[in-house]
């Protein structure tokens, strides 16, 4: 196309038409090719809106039937046609803590280790390895969860939780109950795992951001390699850490299989994290395509909708987060 | 007894961190061993030629395959690829090359970052309220190609702005001084350039898709038998069917959904990695 253009101005003087149709199908095309990009970009805004909009609409008899307390009743009883989300709401965020709770030292530790121990030609494959854990399906983490993940926690670790700690008083309330394998804790561990390589990726690429001359001053003064890490590199990049765990936990309030197949699907708020429960997705995914009332459809695609607005704060904090590290590296 | 001087009590806790930091990364790269060992010892066993040439078997039959599911996923998997990757490269486009710094574009961005991460199961309750429910046209292929193809077009936008904003803005200015209009320069100049990291993009995309479960299960739902027919009745898909059959208590279904589960997986860390090597190998040129 440059090449007819460059032609069009050399033979043409003054100028011909066949150089104003050119120009004018270039201006044509441009418009065309500039008004279909900006739509697509506008299609993106229009899916979540729909998706918002379909979830309100297809919520509203449940809305209107339970008002605010739908949030604070714990029965579930689709024979009564009586809904509260109580008891999916307390597993989730249950289970987000626990995994939260795991993951972020974890991720942090692992990260420690691929940037200031780990020599230079293992850093890659190890860092991909950790990635691949967030490749692998949801489906996989909940039948692997289920057959070798279960047993392993009943036998294992369980009777031991409940031996060593289940006597201390509050704190013991945690560890009470038999070790079925199946429950919160084991929902907590296995989300755990899969959000691990959110926060290790994220905090790898901020903590690689810190400028060299600031660990090496630190070093310079006699500084261990933990001291340069917890006094400089993580106050440095704290914003963006703090960014890359949001992530995680967005990942972690609405992961859907790998908690249906282990947490034990019982409505119920219980203080031991080794009784069952159920989550938010968990509920829709065990239910939705059973649900005999319009009623108990509602109360499911309302439960979608607290889902969508809990991950929605969580995941907008976490863009600021790092939009504020992106803008201070630069 | 002597108390510990500062040097060595700094040197114990650094020791310790040194350790636990060891310790963790064992335990992230153990797991993921612990976990594709498994696959292979429970999934090798059942891998034959019947696997992808029967359909899946009714309960308490001795012989069967994955057959449907495979087709049936490969089939809502593509479709959902040409339905989302034009419209993502689009909205990418727009945002790297037209309107790099309008209001709408940091406005797509928010949004597009939060579709990137939002659950799956929330995009199938839209798409079962989109057709399912409206018998348009119910359980379907089409519906569940739809769900997936919501969830290709974010991973799309988001590696396509990536890329083309890392074009160098020489080579555009360069074509435009040439009397290129702006469409030909994003065309010749700036996709050429960005081509191997949209491709990364796609094929992350497909990794992402082809293992997800949640959207499909009020979408495309499941079905026995091969069904070629995008518009009718439910299709089968490999993660659906591993949900199903996985949880039932007849063995030759469970020894199958643990083939699938192999299947599945390697065929994701092999999109994965042949992404991950696209955009390093381009990265390194």
């Amino acid at each position: 196309m440059v090449d007819v253009a460059l032609h069009s101005t050399a033979i043409a003087e003054p100028v011909s038409p066949s150089r104003i149709r050119t120009l004018a199908r270039f201006r044509f095309r441009d418009n065309a090719f500039r008004i279909t990009t900006r739509a697509a970009a506008i299609s993106v805004l229009v899916i979540l809106g729909g998706i918002i909009l379909s979830l309100i609409i297809g919520a509203w008899p449940a809305i209107d039937a339970f008002g605010f307390r739908f949030l604070t009743t714990e029965t579930w009883d689709p024979v009564a046609d009586k809904y509260g989300a109580l008891a999916p709401i307390f597993g989730t965020l249950v289970t987000s803590l626990i995994a939260m709770l795991i993951a972020i030292p974890l991720g942090l530790l692992i990260t420690l280790f691929l940037t200031e121990l780990c020599p230079k030609w293992l850093r890659r494959p190890i860092a991909i390895a950790i990635e691949l854990l967030a490749g692998i399906p949801s489906i996989i983490y909940g039948i692997w969860g289920l057959f070798i993940f279960v047993p392993f926690m009943q036998t294992w670790v369980q009777p031991y939780l409940t031996e060593w700690f289940g006597w201390i008083p509050y704190f013991g309330n945690l560890f009470q109950g038999p070790p079925l394998g199946i429950g919160m804790l084991t929902a907590g561990l296995i989300l755990a795992i899969m959000v691990l390589p959110f926060i290790t990726s994220v905090s790898r690429d901020v903590f690689e951001a810190v400028p060299p001359v600031l660990k090496e001053a630190a070093y310079g003064l006699g500084c261990t390699t933990s001291e340069v890490v917890r006094h400089v590199v993580l106050p440095y990049t704290r914003v963006g850490v703090i960014g890359g765990v949001m992530l995680a936990l967005g990942r972690a309030l609405g992961e859907t299989m790998a908690v249906t197949f282990v947490i034990g699907n019982a409505y119920q708020v219980s203080p031991s994290l080794l009784t069952q429960g159920t989550t938010i997705s968990a509920t829709i995914a065990n239910e939705f395509t059973e649900a005999e009332s319009a009623l108990h459809t509602a109360a499911l695609i309302e439960l979608g909708l607290i889902l969508f607005v809990i991950t929605f704060i969580v995941l907008a904090a976490a863009r600021y987060m790092l939009l504020r590290m992106e803008r201070r590296a630069g | 007894m002597s108390a510990m001087t500062l040097y060595q009590r700094r040197k114990l806790k650094n020791g310790i961190v040194i350790f636990s930091a060891l310790l963790a990364t064992a335990i992230g790269l153990g797991w993921l061993a612990a976990i594709l060992g498994t696959l292979l010892f429970h999934g090798a066993a059942g891998l034959s030629l019947a696997v992808f040439t029967q359909n899946t078997p009714p309960a308490g039959a001795t012989s069967g395959g994955l057959a449907n599911a495979i087709v049936g996923s490969v089939l809502m998997t593509t479709i959902a690829v040409v339905i989302g990757t034009p419209i993502g490269i689009l909205a990418g486009t727009y945002m790297a090359e037209y309107g790099r710094f309008a209001k709408l574009t940091h406005v797509v961005r928010f949004i597009n970052d939060i579709l990137l991460s939002a659950p799956s199961i929330i995009v199938g309750l839209f798409v079962y309220d989109l057709m399912v429910l409206p018998h348009l046209p119910g359980f379907s292929g089409i519906a569940g190609s739809i769900a997936l193809a919501f969830l290709v077009i974010p991973v799309v936008v988001r590696t396509t702005e990536d890329m083309l904003a890392l074009v160098p803005k020489e080579l555009r200015e360069a074509a435009s001084a040439l009397g290129m209009p702006l469409a030909y320069v994003v065309g010749k100049v700036s996709y050429r350039a960005a081509r191997a990291g949209i491709v990364t993009g796609i094929l992350l995309a497909v990794a992402r898709i082809s293992g997800e479960t949640a959207p499909l299960l009020f979408t495309a739902f499941n079905n026995q038998f091969f069904n070629w027919n995008l518009f009718r009745d439910g299709m089968a898909s490999l993660p659906a069917v591993i949900f199903f059959f996985s949880l039932s208590p007849d063995e030759e279904w469970k020894a199958l959904a643990w083939t699938g589960a192999l299947i599945i997986t390697l065929a994701v860390l092999a999109l994965s990695i042949t992404a991950r090597a696209l955009a390093s190998s381009r990265k390194a040129s």
